[in-house]
C-alpha cells in the first residue's frame, strides 16, 4: 500500500538513479494524482559505458544521458524534472553550504510532504552519499512539526548491519512495464544490465520478479542521525 | 571515435603543439569498483579546463598507446589510449576503452574550453 502525499520532491545526483529503486513508486504516485518533482544534480557527464565499438565519446556522452533522462521521466509521467547543472563526480566537493542551500531552495518551492533520496554515508558513490548529507542537512533545519517525511535509499554492503531492514515496502507490480520502461530508457547504462534482466524475468526468476516488483526505503531517523 | 591509427594521432598532436589548449584528463577505475570488489583500491585523477602550451607531443607503443605532452617546465602524459576522434568543435578526444566499452583514461585536448 503507497501513502497518498501532497506532493514528492525526488533528488538523487544521477540521471537513472531514480530509475532502479524508485521508479515504480514515482510512477504509482502520479498515477494516484500525486505530484513528483525530480530534480537530478548531473547529466552523468563520468559515466563510464561509451561502448566498444563506442557509441559516444566522453564530450557527447552528456547530451545522450540528457535526452535518456528526458524520456525516463516520460516513461513515468513525471513532467517536473529539473535538471541542476553540477558535475558528476564533483558534488562532495561543493561547498556544503551551497548545496544545503540548493535543497532548501527545492523544498521551499515544491513544499513536498515527502521527499526521496539516498542515506548519506551508505550508497556507495560519493555523489550519492554528498546528496544524501545535503539532503539530511536541510530537511533538519525545518522544525520537527513541519519537516517533510524522508525516505532513503541505502545499498552499501554493510546497511542491515546499520540500519536493519526497511521499514518502507512499495509494491509497484502495477506500474512495471513503466518502471521497464524507464530502465530502457536509460540504455547507455543499463542496455547490458536489462538483456541479462529481461531473459530472467522471461524465465520467471523470483529474485528477477521481486527485484522489479518491490521498492524498499528506510524512513530517515532522526533519534538515529548520521552526524 | 575510432580506433587509434598511431601516424594520424601523431600529425594531430603535432598541430596542437606550441598553442595554448585546454587540456582533459582522467583516469577511472568507476565510482563503484571497491564496492562490487571489496578491498579493491580504488585510484583516478581527473583534470579539466587547465591550459597548457606543450612543446611536444608523442604517441608511443603498440595499442593500447601511451602519449606524452612535454611542456616548458613538467609532462602530461596519458596510458591506455585506444580510440581517438576529433569532433566538430576541432577537439582532439583520446580514450582508453576496456574490452566491455567502459572509459579507464581519457586525454582531451582543445583550442577552445571544454563545457563545464
Amino acid at each position: 500500500m503507497i501513502k497518498e502525499e501532497r506532493h514528492v520532491l525526488v533528488i538523487f545526483p544521477h540521471p537513472d538513479d531514480e530509475a532502479f529503486g524508485v521508479s515504480g513508486t514515482i510512477s504509482t504516485y502520479i498515477e494516484m494524482g500525486v505530484p513528483v518533482t525530480y530534480a537530478c544534480l548531473t547529466l552523468g557527464e563520468m559515466g563510464r559505458n561509451l561502448g566498444n565499438p563506442p557509441f559516444a565519446n566522453r564530450e557527447t556522452l552528456p547530451q545522450i544521458r540528457k535526452k535518456e533522462l528526458q524520456n525516463a521521466a516520460a516513461s513515468m509521467g513525471l513532467t517536473d524534472l529539473r535538471m541542476m547543472g553540477l558535475r558528476d563526480k564533483t558534488i562532495e566537493f561543493e561547498d556544503d553550504e551551497k548545496m544545503i542551500q540548493l535543497v532548501t531552495d527545492l523544498i521551499e518551492d515544491t513544499t513536498p510532504s515527502l521527499i526521496i533520496s539516498f542515506y548519506p554515508g551508505l550508497s556507495v558513490h560519493p555523489d550519492h552519499d554528498a546528496t544524501g548529507r545535503a539532503v539530511v542537512r536541510a530537511v533538519r533545519r525545518i522544525p520537527e512539526s513541519e519537516r517533510p517525511k524522508l525516505y532513503t535509499i541505502a545499498f552499501a554492503n554493510n546497511t542491515a548491519e546499520v540500519l536493519g531492514e526497511p521499514d518502507i515496502i512499495h509494491n509497484v507490480e502495477a506500474v512495471a512495464q513503466k518502471k521497464l520502461n524507464t530502465l530502457n530508457s536509460h540504455a547507455s547504462q543499463t542496455v547490458w544490465m536489462m538483456r541479462d534482466m529481461e531473459k530472467r524475468l522471461a524465465e520467471k526468476d523470483p529474485d528477477a520478479l521481486k527485484w522489479l516488483h518491490t521498492e524498499r526505503f528506510f524512513t530517515y531517523n532522526w533519534d538515529n542521525d548520521f552526524e | 571515435m575510432e580506433i587509434v591509427k598511431p601516424d594520424h594521432l601523431q600529425e594531430l598532436l603535432d598541430s596542437y603543439a606550441n598553442k595554448d589548449v585546454y587540456i582533459h584528463l582522467e583516469t577511472t577505475n568507476g565510482a563503484y569498483a571497491s564496492h562490487f570488489k571489496e578491498g579493491f583500491f580504488n585510484a583516478g585523477a581527473f583534470i579539466r579546463n587547465v591550459v597548457v602550451k606543450y612543446e611536444l607531443g608523442k604517441v608511443a607503443g603498440e595499442s593500447p598507446h601511451r602519449v606524452g605532452l612535454k611542456l616548458p617546465s613538467g609532462w602530461i602524459y596519458a596510458q591506455g589510449i585506444t580510440h581517438y576522434t576529433v569532433d566538430e568543435h576541432d577537439r582532439l578526444l583520446m580514450c582508453g576503452l576496456d574490452p566491455d566499452g567502459k572509459l579507464a583514461v581519457a586525454l582531451e585536448i582543445s583550442e577552445t574550453p571544454f563545457t563545464y
